[in-house]
């Protein structure tokens, strides 16, 4: 490829807002066409994203479609790339958002404009996340994307919206300004902050655990893990659909994804030394908010916990450092990112009709939207990590390198497979099934066209993942290899350098 | 026979002392209907001026026996100056008409305040220094006070006055002490003097912590920042926006050519001041701003806060923090201007300006590009990327981390933190709450000055190199 394939990626969907931003004439027409600009340009990005798929080489460990061009100084420049880690993510991220957009065809009235404009945006940010391997240039879209977030709670959430954007506003923000002084700190140490340069660097193992600390904070909260969590369940209820979908689908995933791209591979040492502090905190997570999710009475709430939990799978499978771990992580994120979207727009579609989120307003569901129960029913059942669906795939490909590692953490971390089908299971009885008494139930429509087009594809891409999860897990395959490989052989080097010290 | 100086080094400031004294006259003849004329010739002087700065920027010169220097530092800053008053003369002109303010004195003090500030960027000496300041410092007492029929802005002035006055005495005190411990008052002077000397004489110190006292007043940074919220409150907005650039950006350079320039050598000494006030100005500018309600007073603190910012490039004491400084008060200068022009924009259709945030209540909806231009602008004054003022930041934090000075550079990072909070509520009670009565079309020179400054803020992060290496080479000429 000669061109620049991965920044017209990136900021196709910028382009899409510029269009949207100059549309003219009567509020109907504007806002017609603001859904039309915004469904068209998702597409187009999405099969673009596709074309970068089919050219992307799963046998090469390294970056692809690389790109650099001179930026901020010596040693920072807008640098892209992606390989196998990244790649899942990105097409992740466009494959859902045509699906956002269309989640907010009819459910979004009011300024309809600005609402696609801060989709786009967000969109371009998040692909940029991936891609991005420039440290500066990540953290510009890290960043970046708290922006559109911030508006799109605070616009077109439910009633406590303010605050809970404010909330999630702060804390992300307070999370990664440290990030940004580790960053400079590299600079100056190493004269660069690209991101592969980086991983090559052998950083002083003291320094190594200040970084590790200052990025932790800034991925912790992203992600994000107990006791930093709190941000998320308000921020979940209060947004509107879509917003949920992407915050669980993707914006989690980018705190996994830098612990994956950056702490792992630039700080080795202080990694395993923080090896134990990560499985705590997970463990706490997966056990803790399980729990919690069990007693919620609000079902985006529900959901939300349940997130936390699943990303406590995550890191235990991050540092873990076994090829099993590590892929079964990403794994979980992807499958995540499908199933809570997935659920997210379950809620949306009861919410839209019934315009409540309370679990007790529901029950029975079933005698009047069959097909909507069936779909729940898939999504349910891949939240547990029922074998055959996408979830189970990763959540065992983490036991088993847990258990390579600590059975103690594989032990406890086991326990979520069955609370998590407690709490799953339970909001379904008590949503779906039982007797049909409220009155205002009696006459909910079940699925229409829109909603089926929306749910089908996640369906199957649920399904075909848990049955035959090779095309994803072949992408990360080698990268992950050779990431295991480089940590070990850079532990190797310290411990070396330590005994040749110690020796002398 | 005294030779006569070269004045080849000074062009724009003569064009200037010239101009405001034939724009005084033009005023006086013609009257007050003379204001509009006055004005767009006083901006046509300005953009003369920063014309020639401009066109003979790479100078490196000193002249009038050593009182004045023109170097690629003094240029940076002059056409910041410059601009930043250029800037508010156009923001002005509207509210003078609609407030019944319309006397051509207006404009000719805002020149002659140039005038004073660019004479302070090219100090050479403590007494040109002084004369610089002065010049500046009157013209300013004068325009707080130019809506002399209100009782707050009468109140402003005086206030300003009496506390403006009292640190130009302390500034002096400082340098007459340095006087008559070094014996000298040229900068030169006074750096040859210290380097030649290994011990500290204990009148130079005292002498340095007056002056830094001095002109931590005129850049209001803690403890020296209480005059700031009044007078900013109190003064004419125009005015207020005029202080909140032009003044800061001279003083500024003022502070950091006599840091770095006749006390370089003993920055041991000072680094623990500047980095005090840098650190205190960070901290109160952040959380002084969440309890206001009126946005020009909110607006003070913020400023207190980015003066902070600015001081931890000084407090860096090398290249790379001048250039983070300049490029701080560049980028400072498009979003802080643009601010205003907005805040000048709050005018409800019965013709009164109101300075409640939450007046601006659901704009969005009411004025969506106002909203959208002062959405851009409150993000960046908190510094979240891609807009221009993370890099403001981002190149002060980078000079901070160079210079080893982590605790400051983490202080500022966190108050970065709680300062968003309050820019955000700006952002929040234009966007997420129900709207309030509509505001009246802003005058065609108020747009375009939001929008061009509104697109800078916006569109930064695709350039910033060459604007960086521009502010880097102006760096270098304090550092021979």
């Amino acid at each position: 490829m000669d061109w620049p394939i991965l920044s017209t990626l990136t900021f196709l969907p910028l382009v899409g807002a510029l269009f949207i931003l100059v549309v003219r004439g009567e509020a109907d027409v504007v806002a017609r066409n603001a859904r039309n600009i915004a469904l068209w340009t998702t597409v187009i990005t999405f099969f673009l994203s596709l074309l970068l798929w089919i050219n992307f080489d799963v046998e090469e460990a390294g970056f692809q479609f690389e790109e650099r061009v001179g930026w901020i100084a010596e040693g920072i420049d807008y640098h892209m790339g992606i390989d196998g880690m990244s790649l899942p993510f990105i097409l992740l991220t466009t494959f859902l958002l045509p699906i956002c957009i269309l989640a907010s065809w009819t459910s979004i009235q009011t300024r309809v404009r600005e609402y696609m404009i801060a989709f786009l945006v967000m969109e371009t940010l998040m692909i940029g996340v991936f891609g991005a391997l420039d440290f500066v240039l990540f953290y510009l879209f890290f960043e970046g994307g708290l922006i559109p977030m911030f508006l799109l709670i605070g616009i077109w959430g439910s009633d406590n919206r303010v605050y809970a954007t404010f909330k999630f506003f702060l804390y992300t923000l307070l999370g990664s300004v440290l990030m940004l002084l580790g960053i400079l700190w590299l600079y100056f140490q190493f004269g660069t902050t690209d991101i592969p340069e980086l991983m090559r660097a052998g950083i002083d193992p003291f320094w190594q655990r200040l970084l590790w600390l200052a990025f932790f904070a800034a991925f912790a909260v992203k992600i994000p893990m107990w006791p930093v969590h709190t941000w998320l369940p308000d921020a979940h209820v209060q947004a509107p659909t879509a917003g949920s979908v992407i915050l669980a689908a993707v914006l989690l995933k980018i705190g996994g994804y830098g612990f994956l791209r950056i702490s792992i591979p630039i700080l080795p040492d202080a990694t395993v030394t923080f090896t134990p502090l990560v499985y705590a905190l997970s463990i706490i997570a997966i056990v803790y908010t399980s729990l919690v999710a069990l007693m919620q009475e609000d079902m985006k709430k529900l959901i939300a916990y349940s997130s936390i939990a699943h990303m406590g799978f995550v890191t235990i499978g991050l540092f873990t450092f076994t090829p099993a771990g590590v892929e079964g992580a990403i794994m979980v994120m992807l499958s995540h990112g499908l199933v809570s979207a997935a659920l997210f727009l379950c809620v949306g579609v009861v919410y839209d009709r019934m315009h409540t989120r309370e679990i007790a307003r529901y029950g029975g569901l079933v005698n009047r939207m069959p097909l909507y129960a069936f779909c729940f029913l898939v999504f349910t059942l891949a939240n547990v990590g029922l074998p055959g669906t996408s979830g189970f795939v990763g959540e065992f490909l983490v036991l088993v390198g847990a258990f390579q590692v600590n059975t103690w953490v594989a032990f406890l971390a086991t326990t979520s497979v069955i609370l998590s089908a407690a709490y799953a299971l339970w909001l379904y009885r008590r949503v779906v099934f039982g007797e049909l008494t409220r009155a205002d139930l009696m006459s909910i429509l079940d699925l229409n066209r829109r909603e089926v087009a929306i749910l089908a594809p996640l369906v199957a891409l649920i399904i075909l993942f848990g049955v035959w999860p090779v095309p994803i897990l072949e992408l990360f395959h080698a990268p992950v290899e050779n990431l295991i490989e480089q940590h070990e052989a850079a532990l190797q080097g310290v411990r070396n350098t330590l005994s040749f010290a110690a020796a002398q | 026979m005294i030779e006569f100086p070269d004045i080849s080094p000074a062009l724009a400031e003569l064009l200037l002392a010239i101009a405001a004294m034939v724009l005084l006259l033009v005023g006086v003849v013609r009257g007050d209907k003379s204001t509009g004329a006055v004005l767009w010739l006083s901006v046509a002087a300005l953009a003369v001026a920063t014309w020639i700065v401009w066109s003979d920027a790479d100078t490196s010169a000193i002249t009038f026996s050593g009182l004045f220097v023109a170097d690629r530092f003094a240029s940076f800053a002059k056409i910041l100056v410059l601009l930043g008053s250029a800037l508010a003369l156009v923001l002005s002109l509207e509210f003078l008409e609609r407030e019944r303010l319309e006397r051509p004195e207006f404009p000719v003090l805002v020149v002659l305040a140039t005038l004073g500030m660019m004479i302070m960027i090219a100090a050479n000496d403590l007494l040109s220094l002084y004369v610089g300041l002065e010049l500046q410092s009157l013209s300013l007492y004068v325009l707080a006070a130019f809506h002399r029929d209100s009782e707050k802005s009468t109140e402003s002035g005086l206030k300003y006055f009496v506390l403006g006055a009292l640190a130009s005495g302390i500034l002096l005190y400082g340098s007459t002490l340095v006087y008559g411990f070094t014996g000298s008052t040229s900068f030169t002077g006074i750096a040859g003097v210290l380097a030649t000397h290994e011990e500290r004489s204990m009148g130079v110190l005292f002498g340095l912590a007056f002056v830094s006292a001095g002109l931590a007043f005129k850049v209001a940074a803690v403890p020296f920042h209480m005059w700031t919220p009044d007078v900013y409150e109190g003064a004419p907005t125009p005015v207020t926006a005029f202080f909140s650039l032009a003044p800061k950006v001279a003083a500024l350079a003022l502070f950091m050519r006599v840091m770095l320039g006749p006390f370089g050598g003993i920055a041991d000494d000072w680094v623990g001041i500047i980095g005090l006030l840098a650190a205190a100005s960070m901290v109160l500018g952040a959380l002084a701003a969440i309890g206001q309600t009126n946005i020009k007073r909110l607006m003070a603190y913020s400023s207190i806060g980015h003066v902070g910012y600015a001081l931890m490039g000084l407090a860096a004491h090398s290249p790379l923090g001048v250039r983070g400084t300049l490029v701080y008060l560049a980028i400072y200068l498009a979003m802080n201007m643009g601010a205003w022009g907005v805040i000048l924009s709050m005018r409800r259709s019965d013709g009164t300006l109101v300075e409640n945030v939450d007046d601006l209540a659901g704009m969005a909806r009411t004025r969506p590009f106002l909203a959208a231009a002062m959405a851009i602008f409150m993000f960046s004054l908190a510094g979240v990327p891609p807009l221009a003022g993370f890099f403001g930041k981002f190149y002060v934090f980078f000079a901070a981390v160079d210079a080893g000075l982590y605790l400051l550079a983490v202080i500022g990072v966190l108050a970065t933190v709680v300062g968003s909070y309050y820019y955000l509520r700006v952002v929040k009670v234009m966007y997420f709450d129900e709207p309030a009565p509509g505001f009246v079309q802003p005058a065609g020179a108020t747009s375009a000055v939001i929008a061009v400054t509104a697109l800078f803020t916006l569109l930064f992060f695709l350039f910033p190199a060459p604007f960086v290496a521009e502010a880097h080479l102006a760096s270098l000429a304090l550092f021979p």
